[in-house]
């Protein structure tokens, strides 16, 4: 019951403060009741009305004193201390407005930064999937690639046989599934209308325990071999896109393909799929991958595609997963090796090992490419904050001096110092939680930014297409308690120290300086000036850091690629119908060809396989006549006639493919110098011939070389040039129609694509086409690299203001509290010049001593940030050299004001002012 | 404060005894200042409330449950603040009429004469 009776009271107390007011006016007139009844007794007793009034009141007492004990008893303590502190923080905040609005400006800029790059790290790395018990997903993987040959689409993708496989031989899982992706044209004709696809197995849905927005979703019935009508499943962000969210779309039907699916349901909008950061539009059960594709997705071996991922089953570990996985591998994969398979990789093949790893976060492109980029902005960021807020304990500090006087009084009056510092620790309190509000709102906008801005520049295409980025931005419990802990530890780390500083004063000494803020000047002095040091320091280091991202940028941007960029517009067309026999496709495509090269202002055209720059397969060569083991890597690509001369790569010798290279004629290729020096080393290879090993469906195949190339970049721009060898689509017999072509034209875009446009839709109006510009897609690539010189630029200038801001700051008061010293210098005979130079000294000390604490941080921290840099070392001279002289023209500015107004000083005012 | 010489202070903690006491005879609730004058009247003047300390131990009442307060008219018909026991309070004071007296005994066989 002690319990019930104390929280009563608690409550009772509470009450009172709700009725403050009330409490107050009936005290009074209670009082004023006592008051009369007494005074009524003293009249009855004989008394004049006046001395009955006098004498009540004189006994009666105190009342201000009743008043007040009252009060206080009915009062909780801690609350009342803690209202007066606010109120009183308030007032002083409010007194000084510009320095308010400096701090909690600086603040929010430094937490919002801060929150919305760990929002972002957040949805891409921290947290899991939207499903049922991610922390129970595992993955079934190979503990290794090295025999995988063929299409691989992501470093942990099987083939559909080996998944089947899996699917049947496995007993760690409660539920297994496998997935994969493609984007496919949802358009009939014209402009490509590009949607993104996610094949699914049957158990996915009852394996997340994911369940039907409407309609419903697939069971492991949906998903058997040969199916011939499944149904569609689509994601709610496609339905509110392109139904408006309608209900009565369950048996609506999509064409794909030239098939009809009928809608059959729709997921939930928590649900994206299983790979962080992309989301899909529609979804197929696998089997129907048979109906879409010509090509055998689903029989071939060398067509890695499908990721599998499962639920353990309940007291089933990671280990005794892979335990079970690898009992079975072996015999797996020798029953799905396939036939013909690279004789050089049969015995990697034959070895893979099945791994169970953990899959609760989703696998995610966008981690593997941003993750380390955002843990480096974030450092960035939080060094920023740091910086800011030793802007505010220097502001802080200066405050305090001025305050001395009244702190003094304060404390002679009987405040006790833990009063005093908690007072001054509420300022802080109230300063740090305004930027910290106003941060997490800035930080909303931020991360929103930053993500449209990957968004636009990751996808140049001119057609319309949603947006490849898909990250939940909503702001949840983590990100605001990240900004409520920012707030609290920078209010500890700027306020403390001031508010204990300001309280150790000698009342006495205090009051007899007047408040001038003199005594014990040197102490506090030195203490701002090891912060203004250290704000240099950590400037310097972010500043070296935007020097290096940018000039990695500048040299990317600039390294040789081997190839124009300027000019080059790529249509990527499709064939849909008529579905017409494979052979007689090359025929319409060299029509095509020679219609739009007939458009006036078309420099030349080609048709590729691959576009530029995306890379391409990779087979092994060994030239004729040597030893047909000791065969060597090579990179695949493959071009039509006149490719060279569109992209402007020389032909150093030999031609290039033309009407000769038919299917019927002897096969023949082109290759680059890096092809030359690696397999004849560096002799001449025209007219040489090589065996390039079989690949299903084609055999092994012995190539000629009629050309040599230089050259050119491949898959990434900061990759070494790497063997190429070029052959011709014409020649690869099987390969499906359609693809991209590059043209260079001297005509604006605009007037380019609509030209091409109309030159298909002549045609054939139902060829599809999407245009993309080669230059921005380039610029794509290296999005990662844009980012991080475009942030840390940013935070290198802001860092560089915070530390002339500060700087000038400590200058300001030097002269300020020197006054007399250079009253007496200038007395003694000391020039303008002189003064002014005592004043640069002192800044030139600073930032030196700030450098030669900010060097050993950057090469300390240089690890971090090697991978993302390109051409250039962490440590590179040239840009810690800039950096250094920037901060001495920062100490420049900022010394200017501070010196002048020191050569100001008349020694006749400054020596009279003792 | 008081113009009575002889003054007689009380034990600490006794006030709020007698002041639930005084409650409890009178059957309906009082004002404060009718509590002083009751207690005065009762122990022959040597109790005398002053109200630097009535209402501070009245307010103390009232938070720990033992009184309620209300507004009401007093007995010559003017709006005062009338005080009266809750259960919780006849319980309380029960508990330490029964503490005191114990107390009281035991100091009067110290101090008797054998």
């Amino acid at each position: 019951m002690k319990m019930m009776d104390k929280l009563s009271q608690l409550w009772r107390r509470l009450l009172f403060y709700a009725r403050r007011n009330r409490f107050d006016r009936e005290l009074e007139e209670e009082m004023r009741f006592h008051l009369e009844m007494k005074a009524e007794e003293n009249l009855a007793a004989g008394v004049s009305p006046e001395e009955a009034r006098y004498a009540a009141q004189r006994q009666f007492g105190n009342q201000t004193l009743l008043r007040e004990v009252s009060r206080e008893m009915w009062g909780i303590r801690l609350i009342d201390a803690l209202f007066q502190d606010l109120r009183f923080g308030m007032r002083m905040l409010l007194k000084n407005k510009s320095f308010t609005a400096v701090a909690i400006l600086s603040l929010a800029l430094g937490i919002g930064a801060n929150t919305a790059i760990f929002q972002l790290l957040d949805a891409v790395r921290l947290r899991s999937l939207p499903v049922k018990d991610p922390q129970e997903l595992a993955e079934v993987r190979l503990a290794d690639m090295k025999g995988a040959r063929g299409g691989v689409h992501r470093s942990s993708s099987v083939t559909n046989p080996i998944w089947e496989q899996i699917r049947e031989r496995q007993q760690a899982f409660s539920g297994i599934f496998a997935w994969g992706t493609d984007r496919i044209n949802l358009a009939t004709g014209g402009e490509a209308r590009p949607a993104r696809m996610l094949y699914v197995s049957g158990d996915i849905f009852h394996t997340l325990g994911v369940n039907a927005a409407l309609g419903r979703v697939f069971t492991t019935a949906d998903d058997q071999r040969g199916c011939g009508a499944p149904g569609l499943v689509i994601s709610h962000e496609f339905w509110q896109r392109e139904f408006g969210g309608e209900a009565n779309v369950i048996g609506r039907k999509i064409t794909l393909a030239d098939r009809q699916f009928e809608i059959i349901g729709v997921t939930p909008a928590s649900f994206f799929g299983m790979e962080v950061g992309r989301s899909f539009d529609l979804a197929l059960p696998i089997c129907a991958a048979a109906l879409v594709y010509r090509g055998g997705w689903l029989n071939s071996g060398t067509y890695w595609w499908l990721t599998v991922t499962g639920r353990l089953k309940p007291g089933w570990s990671l280990e005794q997963a892979t335990a079970q996985l690898q009992s079975f591998s072996p015999g797996l994969f020798e029953k799905t090796l396939p036939a013909n398979y690279p004789t050089v990789s049969v015995k990697d093949y034959l070895g893979s090992r099945l791994i169970a790893a953990p899959a609760g976060s989703g696998v995610s492109q966008l981690r593997e490419k941003y993750e380390q980029s955002l843990w480096l902005l974030l450092a960035i960021a939080g060094l920023v904050l740091l910086i800011a807020c030793a802007n505010l304990a220097n502001l802080l500090l200066a405050r305090a001096s001025a305050r001395e006087c009244e702190i003094a009084v304060r404390q002679a009056l009987g405040a006790s110092r833990v009063r005093l510092v908690r007072q001054l620790l509420v300022e802080s309190l109230l300063l740090a939680a305004f930027g910290s509000a106003l941060g997490a709102w800035l930080a909303q906008a931020l991360s929103r930014f930053l993500v449209a801005f990957l968004n636009t520049s990751a996808a140049p295409t001119l057609s319309t297409s949603t947006a490849p980025i898909f990250l939940d931005l909503t702001p949840n419990w983590r990100m605001l308690g990240f900004a409520a802990s920012l707030a609290a530890l920078t209010c500890l780390l700027f306020g403390l120290a001031p508010a204990i500083r300001a309280t150790r004063m000698d009342p006495g000494a205090a009051m007899k300086a007047g408040g001038r803020g003199m005594t014990a000047g040197r102490e506090r002095f030195s203490l701002r000036r090891a912060l203004v040091v250290t704000q240099v320091a950590l400037s310097l280091v972010l500043v070296a850091g935007a020097l290096l991202f940018s000039r990695s940028l500048g040299k990317l941007l600039t390294a040789p690629t081997g190839f124009r960029q300027e000019g080059i517009l790529i249509a990527d067309v499709g064939f849909r119908r008529p579905y017409l026999p494979l052979d007689r496709y090359p025929a319409i495509q060299d029509a095509l060809l020679a219609r739009v090269r007939a458009i006036p202002g078309v420099e030349s055209v080609a048709f590729t396989h691959i576009m530029p720059l995306r890379g391409g397969g990779s087979l092994h060569v060994w030239m004729d006549g040597a030893d047909a083991r000791q065969r060597q890597r090579t990179s695949l690509s493959r071009v039509g006639p006149d490719y060279f001369k569109t992209m402007e790569i020389p032909l150093l010798a030999g031609r290039e493919f033309d009407a000769r290279d038919r299917a019927d004629a002897p096969r023949v290729a082109i290759v680059n110098e890096a092809f030359a020096r690696k397999f004849l080393h560096g002799a001449d290879p025209v007219g040489q011939r090589f065996w390039m090993e079989g690949m299903d469906p084609i055999p092994e195949t012995r190539y000629e070389i009629v050309g040599l190339a230089r050259d050119t970049k491949f898959e990434d721009l900061r990759e070494e040039f790497r063997p190429i060898a070029y052959t011709a689509p014409a020649q690869l017999v099987g390969a499906s129609p359609g693809g991209p072509v590059v043209i260079r034209s001297r005509l604006p875009q605009a007037e380019m694509v609509a030209a091409v446009k109309r030159v298909l839709n002549e045609i054939d109006p139902s060829i599809t086409v999407s245009f993309q510009v080669f230059k921005p897609m380039i610029e794509a690539t290296i999005l990662r690299e844009r980012l991080m010189a475009m942030l840390s630029g940013f935070f290198g200038m802001l860092a560089l203001l915070l530390a002339c801001v500060g700087l000038y700051g400590i200058l300001s008061y030097g002269v300020a509290s020197r006054t007399n010293e250079i009253g007496i210098r200038m007395a003694l005979g000391a020039q303008r010049r002189d003064v002014f130079w005592l004043i640069l000294r002192e800044a030139l000390l600073l930032v030196t001593a700030g450098v030669a604490v900010g060097l050993p941080i950057i090469f300390a921290g240089a690890r971090l940030a090697s991978t993302l840099l390109f051409g250039l070392t962490p440590t590179d001279p040239v840009s810690l050299l800039l950096a250094a002289l920037l901060m001495l023209a920062v100490a420049m500015v900022s010394c200017w004001i501070p010196a002048r107004r020191a050569t100001k000083v008349d020694p006749i005012t400054a020596l009279r002012f003792e | 404060m008081g113009n009575d010489a002889k003054k007689t202070e009380l034990m600490p903690g006794t006030l709020e005894m007698l002041i639930l006491k005084t409650i409890e005879r009178n059957a309906g609730p009082m004002h404060g200042y009718g509590i002083a004058r009751y207690i005065k009247q009762i122990s022959n003047d040597v109790l005398q409330v002053e109200e630097g300390s009535l209402y501070p131990a009245l307010q103390r009442l009232a938070i720990k449950g033992w009184v309620k307060a209300e507004w009401g008219q007093s007995e010559n018909n003017r709006r005062a603040r009338l005080y009266k026991l809750t259960p919780a309070g006849r319980k309380r004071l029960k508990q330490e009429v029964a503490d005191f007296e114990r107390v009281l005994e035991a100091i009067l066989r110290v101090v008797q004469p054998t």
